[in-house]
């Protein structure tokens, strides 16, 4: 292989997927400047990220990527339900929530499966 | 030099140690079927630190899209870190700190980081915030990189429940820890408002998905919190 077809994925690393992804942590810390800690600004702020992670969460659940496709979306969303009540039960543990959505996940995927 | 070591010491020993190991199993594995070389999936995990955008870099990449439409795709999946790092940064930041200071901090953030950072660090003195947010990243990047070169090398044996298992860890974290970070009625409200309004985004196919799904969600619940302060 020539040195430039070896270096060629590296190159495709940083302008497509180091660039993008890192322009928006700068602009984060040039917007930050000037913003107070106790700022209700930053409740907004918080509220919006939240929210942009609660989408994620169900973005991952409804239309999976990979292997995750192959579990039936009733288990799937299941298995998210599972962990929330696991959250609420078990003493506010994320590890418990973690393991209980897991657990019904295999239990869902193996029962209800193709 | 001690508030670096702490954060060490806290990124071994959180939930997010095993949800970072088994995602970057997941994505370590996935770089393998596509074709990628092991130090080139290690260098994406220290630059880019996104799970859900790497694994959108790899697929998309591996099968031969065009540059222009990953740079988009990565580039979307990726505004959530703008809230998050403005919102984190005040929290870190000490009158004299200076704009390069800040640099790594930025780069370091993640939903896992922000989250841990969030829950740890606001009963420390605000002086050992910088090197513990440092040493918290800077830890789970490195278990991040010990996970994906398990996976890259055990990625032709990994049954594909166990890797749709490695997939789910993302949500399922995601929502025990907002729910435990979550005390101001606004934050709950943004992650019950954000389940509904993101798959009604998704789904109508709307451009930039998440993003609005942040501003709207987020902001009719800081609305509904800012309506309850008043009534009070």
């Amino acid at each position: 292989m020539t040195p430039l077809a070896e270096m060629a994925p590296y190159l495709a690393l940083i302008l497509v997927g180091f660039l993008p992804n890192e322009v928006w942590r700068m602009l984060g810390l040039l917007v930050s400047r000037g913003i107070d800690e106790n700022s209700e600004l930053l409740v907004w702020v918080r509220a919006v990220a939240t929210a942009v992670l609660a989408g994620v969460i169900a973005k991952v659940t409804l239309m999976p990527p990979g292997a995750l496709a192959g579990v039936p979306l009733s288990v799937r969303v299941a298995a998210i339900v599972v962990a929330f009540v696991a959250f609420l039960s078990v003493r506010r543990s994320v590890f418990a929530s973690v393991l209980a959505g897991e657990v019904a996940l295999v239990a869902g995927a193996l029962l209800f499966g193709p | 030099v001690n508030a670096f070591l702490a954060g060490l010491r806290a990124a071994s020993t959180t939930v997010f140690t095993l949800v970072v190991i088994g995602t970057y199993i997941g994505i370590g594995a996935l770089g393998h079927d596509y074709g990628f070389s092991l130090p080139w999936v290690m260098l994406a995990n220290t630059l880019m630190w996104a799970a859900p955008a790497q694994v959108l870099a790899i697929t998309a990449l591996g099968s031969g899209a065009a540059a222009v439409e990953v740079a988009v795709t990565v580039g979307l999946s990726a505004a959530r870190f703008l809230p998050m790092v403005v919102s984190l940064l005040p929290l870190v930041r000490v009158p004299g700190s200076r704009l390069r200071d800040l640099l790594l901090p930025a780069h370091l953030t993640a939903a896992s980081t922000w989250v841990e950072g969030f829950r740890l660090m606001p009963p420390m003195p605000r002086e050992s915030r910088i090197g513990f947010y440092n040493g918290l990243g800077v830890g789970l990047i490195c278990w991040a990189n010990v996970g994906s070169v398990i996976g890259f090398f055990l990625a032709a044996s990994l049954p594909a429940l166990l890797t749709a298992c490695l997939l789910l860890l993302t949500p399922l974290s995601f929502l025990a820890s907002t729910l435990r970070n979550s005390r101001l009625l606004s934050d709950r409200l943004a992650l019950a408002l954000g389940l509904v309004v993101g798959p009604l985004l998704a789904t109508a196919e709307v451009g930039l998905d998440l993003m609005w799904t942040g501003l709207i969600a987020g902001s009719v619940a800081y609305g509904l919190h800012r309506l309850r302060e008043a009534l009070r």
